[in-house]
């Protein structure tokens, strides 16, 4: 299994992404709160870059305590990562097709060496 | 450079964008299915003409309201006021990002923007020939002023033939006819038949006119007798009556791209339209297929009870729907493969689809989604992608691959 370098820590910032490519593999890595993630960059849909657009967090209903609809929010916790092609939504911390979790994209392993990111593949 | 704003208040700044590097998964597809080897003709795409608002206000004969339309192009707010138009979020909030992107994108120096935009998806799709239509004019239908309509057709139509057209032979259309005022349009395709890239002629379908009115009839008998195509091209409008009732772009869009076209096409059929003009080629344009077995079992099912209220027809409607041309965007992808299988078959999709992308708007196509149909044979596949709108338009291109695929 080959390690393919990312980036050094120092710069690949809280909150940015990195595409790195590796023979057959187009793979996205996410630095999120401190964790870091990827994920094959192929849309599951038509194949897009599934890993290059934009990060947002979560659209959710607020719904009051009598069902009533109150509005909508950003959530606080969950954000995905949506194909720029025509908005498929993923799961950050998952890879998960967040409209249809049973869907997901391949994910790989992320192993830090002292400064430095690495993806396993 | 662009500054998006983005979820909770964060931002994202972007200094560049180019849509052939967005588009790469595109070509790699293109390369993989060995596009190079067969035409792919996309009958349904998009620019957004107002980029080029200023250069099409010149080509305006009225001077009243080529100044009025100048005046309200020259602020901050580009073309606000001309136009109809629409509440609308097709970028999803920037999350298709080609949207809010498009603007720095650099064209090719001395190659018109349209040009050069176009061309650019077009070899990353692999699309040899594309079929160019307006963006916000799909709405112009909605323009309460008759004259306006017609006054922006008129120069819409001589500034895409002369700058456009005129550049690029990869690129046509099908031009708008400004369909509320019948003598107009019929002059409109007297005047553009045969031009360069004149493919055809496309009525958008959002509008209040019924199409079996008797003052359409010498248009179609004229376009029948040029033998190129007629389109309706769909669209929405969310201050439709009904439409008003949905509080998301999701459920207008869903509904609104398939409601008038179910409309038109009702008429169309029950009015005994094909019965009229045979020969005239009729293309749906951007409804999908999915309500196409539900026309053609509503209208037979229907008819075969209440013939007497259409003494035009001579055979079932479903038999002259499925005499008719489609196009494939956007192609509904079940859950249950069969029911798309079954589509097909029920429209004749082998000799009656016709591929189209819909690039670049937010629910755009690849040619992937025709080429990967797991119950489709080959010779199918190339003739939905292309062979079957060679024939119909009568495209010239010698088996020649013109997109510029790895
Ligand atoms: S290819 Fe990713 S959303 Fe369509």
């Amino acid at each position: 299994m080959a390690e393919v370098f990312v980036a050094r820590v120092a710069e690949f910032p809280d909150g940015d992404r990195r595409i790195v490519e590796h023979g057959a593999h187009n793979i996205g890595v996410f630095h999120w709160q401190g964790q870091f993630y990827a994920y094959a960059n192929m849309c599951l849909h038509q194949g897009g870059p599934a890993c290059e657009g934009l990060i947002m967090h979560k659209v959710e209903d607020v719904i009051g305590p009598d069902k009533t609809w109150l509005g909508q929010k950003f959530s606080d916790t969950e954000v995905n990562f949506v194909c720029p092609w025509h908005g498929y939504e993923y799961d950050i911390k998952t890879g998960e097709c967040v409209p249809d979790r049973r869907l997901r994209l391949k994910s790989y392993k992320v192993v830090r060496r002292g400064e430095e990111i690495y993806v396993a593949v | 450079m662009v500054d998006l704003p983005l979820s909770n208040d964060r931002r994202m700044k972007v200094e560049e964008f180019d849509s052939g590097k967005m588009l790469a998964h595109a070509a790699r597809q293109a390369k993989d299915r060995g596009y190079k080897n067969f035409p792919i003709i996309d009958i349904d795409s998009h620019h957004y003409e107002l980029e080029s608002f200023d250069q099409i206000l010149e080509y305006m004969t009225d001077p009243v309201m080529k100044q009025l339309a100048q005046m309200a192009n020259s602020g901050n707010s580009k073309g606000v006021g001309v136009m109809p138009g629409g509440v609308g979020y097709q970028d999803m909030g920037g999350r298709v990002t080609r949207y809010p992107l498009r603007r720095i994108e650099k064209g090719e120096p001395g190659v018109h923007r349209d040009v050069s935009l176009t061309r650019r998806w077009m070899d990353a799709l692999g699309v040899d020939i594309a079929v160019l239509f307006p963006s916000p004019m799909l709405q112009l239908g909605l323009h309460p002023q008759v004259e306006a309509e017609v006054a922006l057709a008129w120069a819409y139509n001589r500034w895409l033939c002369e700058r456009v057209l005129q550049e690029e032979s990869r690129i046509v259309s099908m031009l708008y006819l400004p369909f509320n005022d019948p003598e107009e349009s019929y002059k409109m395709v007297k005047e553009f038949a045969g031009k360069k890239g004149v493919a055809g002629f496309m009525v958008t379908s959002v509008r209040y006119k019924p199409v079996h009115h008797n003052s359409y009839m010498k248009i179609y008998a004229l376009i029948e007798e040029l033998g190129v195509p007629l389109a309706f091209h769909a669209g929405y409008n969310w201050n439709e009556n009904s439409m008003t009732l949905m509080n998301k772009f999701i459920s207008v869009h869903a509904l609104g791209f398939v409601w008038y076209n179910m409309v038109h096409m009702t008429n169309w059929v029950l009015n005994g339209i094909p019965e009229r003009f045979p020969k005239l080629k009729v293309i749906w344009i951007e409804s999908g297929l999915a309500w196409l077995p539900f026309m053609i079992q509503r209208l037979d099912n229907e008819y075969l009870m209440r013939s007497s209220e259409c003494p035009g027809l001579k055979k079932l409607p479903g038999e002259y729907i499925t005499d008719m041309f489609y196009t494939s965007q956007p192609m509904e992808i079940p859950r249950d493969m069969s029911l798309l299988e079954a589509t097909f078959k029920c429209i004749k999709a082998e000799t009656q689809l016709l591929y189209s992308s819909d690039y670049p708007h937010w629910d755009f196509d690849l040619p992937s989604t025709i080429y990967d149909l797991p119950f489709l044979k080959e010779k199918a596949k190339r003739d939905i992608l292309g062979g079957t709108a060679v024939k119909l338009f009568k495209l010239n291109i010698n088996g020649q691959k013109l997109a510029k695929v790895a």
